[in-house]
């Protein structure tokens, strides 16, 4: 820790970019609850691992909240019910991947209130961390910064390991996104209590909550929060800079220490928590709420009513833009999720899923055209890099196919900020083509693997 | 790369105070071999004509600077065409290419017109009369009217261990190519794309403290024999081979490590050929030497990656 002020130098890691951050077509919205839609469709893989096993059938009465759908294997998490209704079928849907990918169809019961009547689970401080993680494993819950990852998975500390500090992720690097800033400002009780639960079992002797210097509201709210608590929590102001968000920078921005390659926070003694992950913690275990509903910002200048919605899993996203007025004709490009690791979403009529944290909705004026010429080693992607990664001399290596050299240039550590493509002069889409290299080399391993 | 042509104006309008009309028709001559070539190609290529990028024209610019003012026009025109052709378009365009493409051009002048390309003149201040030697024709054999020969200061100081004022090398009232003689501005122009990050600082720094370093050896041995470091660094073009030519993206390395491996190479190649060469001046094949060096040095230096020590 060299320093905590807003006004003084601001932590950070090296290299990054300054994208443009468009924050304030969304940031000052109140989070907003969509009205439920007649219908809803719940993929059994909206997280990474093993897809949910169904364990209702079509035409069971279902309550909201209860689960529909059980973990498969350890690395795989539960699915619920996000309304009451019944199960009309369970079959091949269109997934936001662009896949038909199996799902269960609910359909809503109108004259529900849709008040949650399910019990809530035992309280968290009175049960044995092996029950804590079965608990958040059933109760659906993944990382909902973008990864989706299993969060139980990433709470189990394998026996002899301690972690030293606990960092909660509010640093929302990504252009256009403001859910996190929102849920920050409005959940900030439901948030501190998410900490609470999960220092009462990893334990840790320090607790940050990393944001960056852009949202001082949450900042503020926060610190006020941590103050008169009994944890030892500190609210860290972190410097305007993508990709300060990505758990590795952050970590490195806080503690002034690099994740060795290859290795995870935890192998550092760290633990990292979405702000959306550890308030969807506390809303379990104090409110009996799975994982049935998230905070999206949908916004971006094609968007008419920019805003941050409460939406329930498996309400299809034309509902949700519809809600914010619609798309205007000028929309050019869809992306789910920020600008920057956002994916091209071709189609609205497929369901919101756990891992999305936007829709956005751009025009010609952001998006950039396509034209690529030659790359004249200007050595711009070097730095902006946040991994220290050889960009050029990669992308020249996927050109050719090369792709056992760009194992040995480090590819497999990329974590797909887009930085680099974000800054090349001409065009080249960089980080497109590492994530092909990626894919081919995994494809290969798995080859050899197999004989 | 039109902010670099920016900062290339200062530079012409010190070659035109100096060298006169010559000056401007010799680049323009330059230019034009470039610009043609470019289009050409462009046009063989059946894209989207690169002419409009600037990079031709830079390439234009780089040559004429380190053409001396008496030079023949045709064979000015022959050096651009051969910068672009051998030096670019041959290697598959922009970004392709191993060798620095004014540099390319410049060698070929120096190997087919070795007498033209080292016959300097000192600014003698007529600044609308073209130098007799502009105009020769190609293939004609005309005596020399009125060309009075002046060695560079370099020359002066390797056969005659004659040394030129610092004063005259800073300002540019001296014999040379026309873009080499004002160190000033190029000294001005190398801090300003620096500041601007339009080139790689540690390269033009490499260079020059390493023929700093490496004179002061030899001077502080026999300074009666050797030049002074400061001389060293103001004569000839090493300050436009640092700033404008070394720093080239295409042809130089990309890791920060690397830069500095190639602005020292340049620097000890420099200073070995001045020294001990038979050339006065080495710069250009200095520079070329460690272009092709270039794609080993990116090789041998990797960037340390994130996590790793």
């Amino acid at each position: 820790m060299q320093s905590t002020t807003l006004t003084g130098p601001l932590l950070t890691f090296r290299h990054g970019i300054h994208p443009e951050e468009y924050k304030e077509l969304s940031s000052h919205r109140p989070i907003e609850r969509m009205p439920f839609v007649e219908e809803y469709i719940l993929p059994l893989s909206q997280h990474i691992g093993a897809p949910a096993r169904p364990v209702v059938r079509e035409g069971q009465r279902v309550r909201r909240g209860e689960l529909i759908a059980e973990p498969a294997g350890f690395v795989s998490v539960g699915l619920h019910a996000p309304v009451d209704g019944t199960v009309t079928a369970i079959g091949l849907f269109g997934h936001p991947n662009g896949q038909m990918s199996p799902a269960i169809r609910i359909k809503a019961d109108r004259f529900s209130s849709q008040r949650l009547t399910l019990a809530p689970p035992i309280p968290p401080e009175q049960i044995s961390a092996a029950d804590f993680i079965a608990a958040v494993q059933r109760a659906g819950l993944v990382g909902l910064g973008g990864a989706a990852f299993p969060a139980h998975v990433k709470f189990s500390i394998p026996e002899g390991r301690h972690i030293r500090c606990l960092m909660v992720n509010g640093c929302e690097c990504e252009p256009f996104l403001t859910c996190d800033h929102r849920l920050m400002l409005e959940y900030a009780d439901e948030l501190m209590d998410g900490v609470g639960i999960l220092q009462h079992f990893i334990r840790a002797e320090k607790i940050y909550i990393g944001i960056e210097a852009n949202k001082p509201d949450a900042i503020a709210v926060l610190r006020e929060k941590a103050g008169g608590g009994a944890l030892p929590i500190e609210v860290v102001p972190l410097q305007v800079k993508y990709p300060q968000g990505a758990e590795k920078m952050m970590i490195t921005a806080i503690l002034g220490e690099e994740v060795p390659g290859g290795k995870l926070p935890l192998d550092v003694g760290v633990l990292v928590s979405n702000v959306g992950t550890t308030v969807a913690l506390s809303q379990y275990f104090r409110q009996g709420l799975p994982l049935i509903e998230r905070v999206l910002t949908v916004t971006g200048p094609a968007v008419r009513r920019p805003a941050n919605v409460l939406v329930p899993l498996g309400a299809p996203m034309r509902a949700v833009t519809d809600f914010c007025g619609g798309i205007s004709d000028e929309a050019a490009r869809i992306l789910l999720g920020g600008p920057m690791m956002g994916v091209v979403q071709k189609s609205l009529d497929v369901p919101v899923v756990k891992g999305i944290s936007g829709i956005l909705a751009l025009t010609d004026a952001e998006v950039r055209d396509f034209s690529t010429y030659n790359c004249i080693r200007c050595g711009r992607c070097l730095e902006a890099c946040p991994l220290f990664l050889n960009p050029a001399r990669l992308g020249l290596l996927a050109r050719k196919g090369l792709w056992e050299e760009m194992e040995a240039y480090n590819v497999l550590d990329c974590f797909e900020c887009g930085s680099c493509s974000f800054v090349c002069p001409s065009g080249i889409p960089l980080v497109q083509s590492f994530r092909v290299g990626k894919a081919m080399i995994r494809e290969q391993k798995a080859r050899e693997r197999q004989g | 790369m039109w902010e670099v042509v920016y900062t290339l104006i200062p530079v012409f309008l010190a070659a035109f105070y100096y060298f006169g009309l010559s000056a401007l028709l010799v680049s323009l001559a330059a230019i034009a071999g470039c610009l043609l070539t470019e289009w050409l190609v462009g046009r063989g290529k059946g894209q989207e004509s690169s002419l409009y990028d600037g990079s031709a024209l830079v390439t234009g610019l780089l040559l004429a600077l380190t053409l001396p003012p008496g030079f023949p026009l045709w064979m000015a025109f022959v050096g651009g065409v051969v910068s672009i052709g051998m030096g670019k378009a041959i290697w598959g365009g922009l970004g392709q290419n191993v060798f620095n493409p004014a540099l390319v051009g410049r060698a070929f002048l120096q190997a087919a017109f070795p007498t033209a390309i080292t016959t300097w003149e000192l600014p003698d201040g007529r600044y609308w009369m073209p130098r007799g030697t502009n105009l020769a024709m190609p293939f004609y054999q005309g005596s020399p009217v009125d060309a009075i020969g002046a060695a560079t200061p370099l020359a002066r100081m390797k056969f005659d261990h004659e040394p030129t004022e610092l004063a005259s090398l800073l300002l540019g009232n001296t014999s040379g190519s026309l873009g080499e003689t004002c160190g000033l501005l190029l000294i001005l122009a190398g801090l300003y794309l620096a500041w601007r990050r339009l080139i790689n600082w540690r390269i033009p720094l490499a260079i020059l403290l390493t023929v700093a370093l490496f004179t002061a050896v030899f001077y502080a041995i026999a300074p009666a024999r050797y030049p002074s470091p400061p001389f060293m660094l103001l004569a000839g073009g090493l300050l436009l081979g640092a700033v404008y030519m070394a720093t080239d993206m295409v042809t130089s390395p990309l890791t920060p490590k690397g830069a500095w491996i190639f602005g020292a190479g340049i620097g000890l190649l420099v200073v070995l050929i001045r020294i001990w060469g038979g050339l006065p001046e080495g710069v250009m094949y200095a520079i070329l030497l460690m272009n092709a060096a270039t794609p080993l040095i990116n090789r041998f230096t990797k960037t340390r990656v994130y996590g790793y020590s």
